[in-house]
Order: structure tokens, then C-alpha cells, then sequence
């Protein structure tokens, strides 16, 4: 197993089926009546958000505390990391808190490889989102949602529509479903595929209709509407006639297909009421099977120790 | 839980049991379970992943024959509670199955080995997280001495005096092709 | 005044003759010259060359004295075998007065380790609205001749049309910055398939490459003199050699480091290799080096860009752009040039010696190894190697992305107007 997840493509195929395993035997305690395991009594799981973003921060806090770490908050919006501290001070007060893993969001792409790189924190570190790159933890409670609807990915077609230069949700997704075997499908305006996207291991359109017909998943990202101002597409209604999924379009999608957004939704940007809330539309799972993957992933990374010997040595001493 | 070595080539290796032995103390501890118990009403078989799980099952099916009903046995996996996680590269987890509610049942809990007790303690640990049982019995094939904890098994299919150099090995048909017990010495010395 | 012998050098790697320096002044150039009670240099084995000449240098100071000084600045210089550097305008304040470049002036010729030669900015506070008093500069005692808005572009189509028109009063020329600012808004690194992967905001090389098109097209329409700084990508090569090829007064200058590293680097989110321009695919530095090898790139200038290790010890969108060059340029010069044989030690004095004096206006330097010439003069040592060490500097930084790289070569000696600077590689003492 990798010792940090700060990409999707950090995964081989085994590790990530291995991630999506260990899940589903996790989503059970959730129901049980004691939500808890000792597994990582004693140690350190730090929260380090830079962004706000209030539901990635829950899923890992729950997942964290059901695998009895503690869990310490760390956000830039409290008063926990103040104005200006450096990565690097925040980095070295946590490791002299004895963090054994930090999951970091961070606006600046490559924030968390920084982190798990530049020799200032020796825990794992596990990217809940950095800039436009990536969240692999996203993508794998995503790829966890398509299993357990569709069973196994390899041969499945999942359509992705949308922002994708600027979303680390569409990077992570694409890699990790490719990965698992799956035909990805990116559609979006020409102006919002990044240069270079014909490299990824992935198709790509400009225009939404004909790539619905044969799909398993359509996921829809998230667009903001100030993207016009710097002319990424004329307007917001130019947008969503080409890119949005109404019940029109929903209708010409196979009987078994699913629809999901990593969220939050803008309703009649990309996707209209009707269906969000309809019944092909898996979106408040993704939120429950989130908790389930994160403990997981934390399972996976911190339980597993890389250096037995000296870990016994300590015990002994 | 058995220990699986690859046989080097100066390893000794001697059947203890074979598959004819493993049936017949199986045959035996269902019935010294539903003796103890007074039949199967309010009995839970709770196999320990791997082998145990399997051998959980073949009691189950035995005592399906005697009763006349059908009993299913389930599965714990213990690895979450393991206290050795730290010192272990991180392993997969075994499927969990609980067909029926704990609370106030017998829970028999079914392994292929006992040794030092502690795969014992955490599936106690797990139990306890899933409800309260109103007893714990435990069953295993072999009981090769050497325990860490106060833990001791109601049922043994077989005591086996061991060294701790010598590792004991149970292959059941479901996973390895066969039955038999196996004890795999460190070579001749 | 002191008198030196270098001993056995192989003057521009192709002649070996001893170099009798006295009074400032190469005064013998021979075999086995009788050189009195001159001090002996060992010069066996090592390349003799004029000293070399940097058009792209920040000193940060006045400013940002955190980062460098003139004083540590120029020593950095003359341990990389320069005898002259250009002081880059933005400081703080600007160097867009004769009283800023006459301080900086003055204080690379008191601490006596290198000639600054201060560049003037074009603009009022390198604002890009209103022409800055190049006149005064020109005729300050610092005779600036070169100008530039450096690290910003003058992207006003006719402000810079009147700058480079306006500069011809005085043989001035202007040094372009060139980077379309709104195609470049928020950019965090080259373009390309790369960045889409890294979630990096890209900068794409037509940004370089349209103001390159615009203002070789403008120097032509008014016929005054135009330099490119910093020249990285294929497009900007093939355009600059359209401009020579009609005659036009054009010339750019190529750093070590794109002569060298690529984009790929950026891969570790490591801000050590952010630099503006950013640096760009294998296809483009071999477009570097062939511009280079056969022209159409005029000279080498390093863009030495020092900043304190907190704006690079971070993430790498908060991170400063810029890279040390001084004293890693001869070694890169090397192995990105003379080690796969497209250019010689010749060509090494022409691209960073003879050419970019001619570029600056500066007539001290950049000489010919002569009798009668000015004694500046490195020594170098093209068999040694070396880890480098970002500690192992005389720059108040350490931002060189070159650590734990094997590097070619050693400067062995540097000689300003006949003083040595350096000395068995270690900076000497500089009576002041
Ligand atoms: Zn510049």
C-alpha cells in the first residue's frame, strides 16, 4: 500500500480494489449499535483545511473518530492556522503534535505533495482537495457509489460533464475509474477541457447528447457562473441548454444508469431540480458511502506499520 | 488462526490429522456443543475468518442433521480489534456476517487454531461492539498450547503439544483442496 | 598596482600561452613568458577566458536587501566568472531615476568585485503607463544604455513603440520582458499536457511569442534597437530568426537554466523550479540550444533572480518566481553547450562575453584576450565536477534549483581590471 494518497494515479489497480473492499465491510459499523472500532486507538488524525469546505471535513472527522483516532481541526477560517503562517510552520507544529496523518485541503494545487514531500512531517498525508488538481478520496467514494449499483467497473461507461479544467473532482475520477477499468467519457465546451487532455486515458466531446445514450454514469460537476466573465462559455443559459442534464436528456440514458454530483449543485445550472431529486439520482448516497472510503483509506495508510522493527524497539524500551 | 509458512526444503513436516480424524472430531464437538446447550435453540456459530469460518459452517450443517431445522453459521472478522496492527503492514479485511442478533444467544465462536489467545481476545472485543451475547463458548480443531491470555476452549477437536519453533498448519477442503493438520518443523535439529 | 602570470592556460580551450597581467592591463600573451617578480598563477589545464559578462541580473537592492545585496551579488558573480553584470530595474524603489542607478553604480564599484552596469526601467515605477527619464539615466554617470521593465512586460503597444523610438538618441535598446499579461493571468507554469495534469494554471508559450512577433515588428517599423530577454520557447527562436533574416536590429539572450532543465520538474510541486518564463518542454529547450548554437539567440544571461527561502519553502502557487544563476552559468553553459559539442569555448566568450558587452554598450569588457586589453579574465576548469550545494554560495539566497545536480566545471580565478576576485575558486580579499 502507498504511504500518502495525494493522487488517484498514486493507486495501482490493486490498491484501489483493495480501498473499495475494506469499505464495503466498513459501511456496516454505521448500522451497528456501537459506530466504533479501536483500530487506530492512540493515534493523530489532523484536519488541516486551508479551504472551507465544511462536508469533506465532517466525512474524514466521522471516519476518523469511528477508527477511534483522535482528531484535531486545524482551519484557516477559525483561528487555528492564523493569517500568513507558512505551510511549512503549520506543517512542523503538527508534527511536533505527534500527527501520525493529516488530511489537508488546500487551494494551491500540489499543496499536499509539498506536505508529504519537503521532509517537514514524517505522517501520512491524504489530499482532501488541493486547487484545480485533485481529490481522490472523492473519486473513490464515487467509484464506490458506481460498484455498488453496477458491480464491477471494468467495461463500464461513465460520462463526465462539465468544468473540467478547473475541477480536481473530474481529474481524480477520470484516473482512478480508468484505472478500474471503466470508459470515461469528458464533455464539456472546448474552452473548459484543459490542453493536453487528449494525453489522459479518456475520450472526449464537445457536445453532451450523443455521449448519453450508451452510459452506466453520468456525473456532473459542479460550474460557477462567474467562468463567463473570463469567457469560458457566453452565458448562463447558452450553458446549461448544451451541458445541463434536464429530465429531457435524462430520458435518453439506458433504464440502469445512474446520475451523481460530487456537489454542491447549482440547480438549473448544471442539473435541474427534477433530476436531482430523482430516482436515478444517487447523490445523498455519495455522502453516506464518503464516511465508509475514509475510514478506509485511514485504515489502509495508518494501520500498517512501514517500520515494524523500530516500532517493536519502542514497545520494548 | 493457523500460521502458513512455505515449507523450505530442510523443514520437517508431519499429518497429525487427517481428513477422516478432522470429520470425526467435528461430528464430535457438535455434539458436545448441542450437549452443553441443551440443543440448538438460542446457539450462534460465529466462524473466525479464514478457516474458521469454514470449519463454522461444516458444524453448522452437522447440526442441521441432528436438530431437523436449519442452522446457518456466520463469520467475525477480528482484524479491526487486532492489537497488532501497528506492527503489520496493513492486511484486508474478512467478511463479517451476523444472520442474527446477538443480544442473549450463545455465541459459539469457531477457529481452526488456538495458540496464544489473542485472536480469541479481539473477536471478544468485536462481540461486545456488536451487542451482548448472553454467553461465549468457544470451538477449535486444535489447541496447540502456549497462550498469552486466561483464555481456554470448550470444545478441541485435538490437543497438540507443540514447540514454538514448529508451526502448526490446517488446510480445509473449501480453501486448500483438502483436509489434514500439518505440523511443520524447523528441520531435523 | 599588482602583476600576475597565469601560467600554461589554454586561452578561449584552443591555445596554450601564459597571460602576464600588470597594472590592469594584459601586457604579454606567450609561451613561456619571463615574467619578473610577477605573482604566479597556475594555470595548467584550465580555459582562459575574457571575463564574463551578465545582461540579466537582480541584486535586489535597494529593497529587498533580505535577498541580496550588491555586495553579495557581485561576489556571487565573480565566483560564476563574471566581471560585469546589468542591475535589473525592479528594486525597490525602481531604478527608474538617475539617483537609483548612480547608488547602485557606485556600489558595485566600491565593493570592487564586479562592474554593475544598472539597467533602467522604461517605466515611471515599471507601471506600464508613463516613459520613465531614460534620458537622465543615459547621461548619469552610470551611462545607461539598456532598459527594461523586467518582470513585467511593457505590453502597451505604444508605449513601447515610443521607448525603443525614443532610446535611439542615445544608442539605447530596450529589453523586453515579453509576456502578454492577460494570457498569463494567474499562470503557474508552461502549458501544456503537463499542467492540465498538475492542476497548474498554464502559460502558454504563444503569450511569450505574440509580444516577441509584435516587437521585433515594431523595432523594424522604427528601426531602433530591440533585445528579447530570456528567450524559451521554439516559437519565440523561429520568429527572432525571421527578424535576422529581413536584418533587422534584433537580439535575445537565452538563461542557463532553460538551456537545461524542463518542465517535468514541476511534477514535485517544488517552487525551487518556478521561474518566470516558466520553464518549458524538451522540444523548446532544444529549439533553445540550437538558437544558440547557430545565432539567432545572441548571448546567455542568467536572470540570477535571488529571494529568501520562506517564498520558496511553501506551496507553490504562494511561491516567488526566480532561480540563482551566477555561479552555476559557465557549469550549465557546458553541459547543456560545449559537453554535446554545438557550441565552443570560442563561442563560450562570444555568447557570454564579447556579445552581451556589445548588447549593454559596455567597452571595458568583453575584450578580446590581447595585449593591450583590459585584464579581465576568468580561469576555468572544464575536467572538474561536483555535487552542487545550495549552500555552497556567496548569494544571500539559496534558491538555486541545481542541488544535488553533478555540475561540470570550476571557476578556478577571476580577474577584474587585474585584480583577482577569485582565487583557487575562493573569493579573494578586495581592497577596497
Ligand atoms: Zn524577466
Amino acid at each position: 500500500m502507498i504511504r500518502h494518497l495525494l493522487s488517484s494515479a498514486d493507486l495501482s489497480k490493486d490498491d484501489a480494489v483493495l480501498i473499495l473492499d475494506t469499505a464495503e465491510e466498513l459501511l456496516s459499523v454505521a448500522s451497528r449499535p456501537i459506530k466504533k472500532l479501536p483500530t487506530l486507538r492512540g493515534r493523530t488524525v489532523v484536519n488541516l483545511f486551508f479551504e472551507d469546505s465544511t462536508r469533506t471535513r465532517i466525512s474524514f472527522e466521522a471516519a476518523a473518530k469511528r477508527l477511534s483516532a483522535d482528531v484535531i481541526n486545524f482551519s484557516s477560517k477559525g483561528s487555528s492556522v492564523s493569517k500568513g503562517e507558512s505551510l511549512k510552520d503549520t506543517a512542523l507544529t503538527l508534527q511536533a503534535m505527534g500527527a501520525d496523518a493529516v488530511v489537508i485541503r488546500h487551494g494551491s494545487s500540489g499543496a499536499p505533495h509539498r506536505l508529504a514531500h519537503a521532509s517537514w512531517i514524517n505522517g501520512a498525508i491524504i489530499n482532501a482537495g488541493d486547487g484545480s488538481h485533485e481529490h481522490p478520496t472523492q473519486a473513490l467514494l464515487d467509484a464506490f457509489t458506481m460498484r455498488r449499483h453496477l458491480g464491477d467497473l471494468d467495461g463500464r461507461r461513465v460520462t463526465i460533464v462539465g468544468d473540467v479544467l478547473h475541477s480536481r473532482v473530474a481529474r481524480s475520477n477520470a484516473l482512478l475509474l480508468s484505472i478500474l477499468g471503466a470508459d470515461v467519457t469528458l464533455v464539456a465546451p472546448p474552452t473548459l477541457l484543459p490542453v493536453g487532455v487528449d494525453s489522459w486515458p479518456v475520450q472526449t466531446s464537445y457536445e453532451l447528447d450523443g455521449a448519453l445514450d450508451k452510459a452506466d454514469v453520468v456525473m456532473m460537476l459542479r460550474v460557477q457562473g462567474e467562468r463567463m466573465n473570463d469567457a469560458f462559455f457566453p452565458s448562463a443559459r447558452e450553458y446549461s441548454r448544451r451541458y445541463g442534464l434536464d429530465t429531457r436528456r435524462m430520458r435518453r440514458l439506458p433504464e440502469h444508469a445512474i446520475v451523481m454530483h460530487p456537489g454542491p449543485m447549482n440547480r438549473g445550472m448544471e442539473i435541474t431540480a427534477d433530476v436531482a431529486d430523482s430516482a436515478r439520482s444517487v447523490i445523498v448516497e455519495q455522502v453516506t458511502n464518503g464516511v465508509a472510503v475514509r475510514m478506509a483509506v485511514l485504515y489502509l495508510l495508518l494501520s500498517g506499520s512501514t517500520d515494524a522493527e523500530s516500532t517493536e524497539a519502542r514497545e520494548e524500551a | 488462526m493457523s500460521s502458513h509458512t512455505s515449507d523450505s526444503p530442510r523443514a520437517t513436516t508431519r499429518t497429525v490429522l487427517d481428513e477422516g480424524d478432522i470429520s470425526r472430531a467435528l461430528t464430535r464437538i457438535t455434539h458436545e456443543i448441542l450437549e452443553r446447550n441443551r440443543g440448538s435453540a438460542g446457539v450462534l456459530l460465529l466462524g473466525i475468518p479464514t478457516r474458521g469460518v469454514h470449519l463454522a459452517r461444516r458444524l453448522a450443517a452437522r447440526m442441521s442433521e441432528v436438530e431437523g431445522t436449519t442452522i446457518t453459521a456466520g463469520s467475525l472478522d477480528v482484524t479491526m480489534y487486532r492489537d497488532d496492527l501497528r506492527l503489520r503492514p496493513a492486511r484486508a479485511l474478512e467478511h463479517t456476517d451476523i444472520p442474527v442478533d446477538i443480544d442473549d444467544r450463545v455465541v459459539v465462536l469457531v477457529d481452526d487454531v488456538l495458540f496464544s489467545g489473542r485472536t480469541i481476545r479481539a473477536a471478544l472485543d468485536a462481540l461486545g461492539d456488536i451487542g451482548r451475547p448472553r454467553a461465549v463458548q468457544l470451538a477449535v480443531l486444535v489447541d496447540r498450547g502456549h497462550r498469552a491470555l486466561p483464555i481456554r476452549a470448550d470444545f478441541v477437536g485435538k490437543n497438540l503439544p507443540t514447540s514454538l519453533v514448529e508451526n502448526v498448519k490446517v488446510s480445509v477442503a473449501e480453501v486448500d483442496g483438502a483436509d489434514d493438520v500439518r505440523i511443520v518443523g524447523e528441520g531435523d535439529a | 598596482m599588482s602583476a600576475h602570470v597565469l601560467r600554461d592556460a589554454l586561452v578561449l580551450g584552443e591555445r596554450r600561452a601564459d597571460i602576464l597581467i600588470e597594472d590592469g592591463t594584459i601586457t604579454a600573451l606567450a609561451d613561456s613568458l619571463d615574467a619578473g617578480d610577477a605573482r604566479e598563477v597556475d594555470a595548467t589545464g584550465l580555459i582562459a577566458l575574457p571575463g564574463l559578462v551578465d545582461l540579466h541580473t537582480h541584486l535586489r537592492e535597494p529593497g529587498r536587501e533580505d535577498a541580496e545585496t550588491v555586495l553579495t551579488g557581485t561576489q556571487a558573480a565573480a565566483r560564476g566568472g563574471f566581471t560585469c553584470v546589468h542591475a535589473m530595474a525592479n528594486t525597490d524603489p525602481v531604478a527608474d531615476t538617475a539617483g537609483v542607478v548612480e547608488q547602485v553604480w557606485r556600489l558595485g564599484r566600491e565593493h570592487g568585485y564586479c562592474d554593475v552596469q544598472p539597467v533602467g526601467a522604461v517605466t515611471v515605477g515599471l507601471d506600464g503607463t508613463q516613459l520613465a527619464e531614460l534620458g537622465a539615466m543615459a547621461e548619469s554617470v552610470a551611462k545607461v544604455r539598456m532598459f527594461s521593465d523586467d518582470g513585467k512586460c511593457v505590453s502597451d503597444a505604444v508605449l513601447m513603440r515610443r521607448a525603443l523610438e525614443y532610446v535611439k538618441a542615445f544608442g539605447g535598446v530596450i529589453a523586453q520582458h515579453a509576456q502578454e499579461p492577460r494570457l498569463t493571468r494567474g499562470a503557474q507554469m508552461n502549458e501544456g499536457e503537463l499542467s492540465g495534469i498538475l492542476g497548474l494554471t498554464g502559460w502558454p508559450a504563444v503569450a511569450e511569442e505574440a509580444i516577441v512577433a509584435r516587437d521585433v515588428l515594431l523595432s523594424a517599423h522604427v528601426g531602433s534597437r530591440l533585445h528579447v530577454c530570456h528567450v524559451s520557447t521554439r516559437g519565440s527562436v523561429e520568429i527572432l530568426r525571421w527578424a535576422k533574416s529581413k536584418g533587422w536590429d534584433v537580439t535575445a539572450e537565452v538563461t542557463p537554466h532553460h538551456l537545461l532543465l524542463t518542465d517535468e520538474l514541476v511534477r514535485s510541486y517544488d517552487p525551487i523550479f518556478k521561474v518566470n518564463p516558466p520553464l518549458r518542454s524538451s522540444d523548446d529547450v532544444a529549439a533553445v540550444r540550437e538558437g544558440l548554437a547557430d545565432g539567432t539567440i545572441d548571448c546567455v544571461a542568467t536572470d540570477h533572480a535571488p529571494h529568501p527561502m520562506e517564498d520558496k519553502e511553501c506551496e507553490w502557487s504562494a511561491a516567488a518566481f526566480g532561480m540563482l544563476g551566477l555561479e552555476t552559468a559557465l557549469s550549465v553553459v557546458q553541459l547543456a553547450m560545449v559537453d554535446s559539442a554545438m557550441l565552443s569555448w570560442s563561442d563560450v566568450a562570444r555568447v557570454m562575453s564579447t556579445v552581451p558587452a556589445a548588447i549593454g554598450r559596455v567597452e571595458a569588457h568583453g575584450r578580446p584576450l590581447a595585449v593591450g586589453e583590459p585584464a579581465n579574465v576568468v580561469l576555468y576548469d572544464s575536467g572538474a565536477s561536483r555535487q552542487w550545494r545550495s549552500d555552497d554560495t556567496a548569494s544571500l539566497s539559496r534558491n538555486t534549483p541545481y542541488a544535488g545536480r553533478e555540475l561540470p566545471g570550476r571557476v578556478v580565478a577571476t580577474f577584474l581590471r587585474g585584480r583577482p576576485t577569485v582565487l583557487d575558486g575562493e573569493l579573494a580579499e578586495v581592497p577596497v
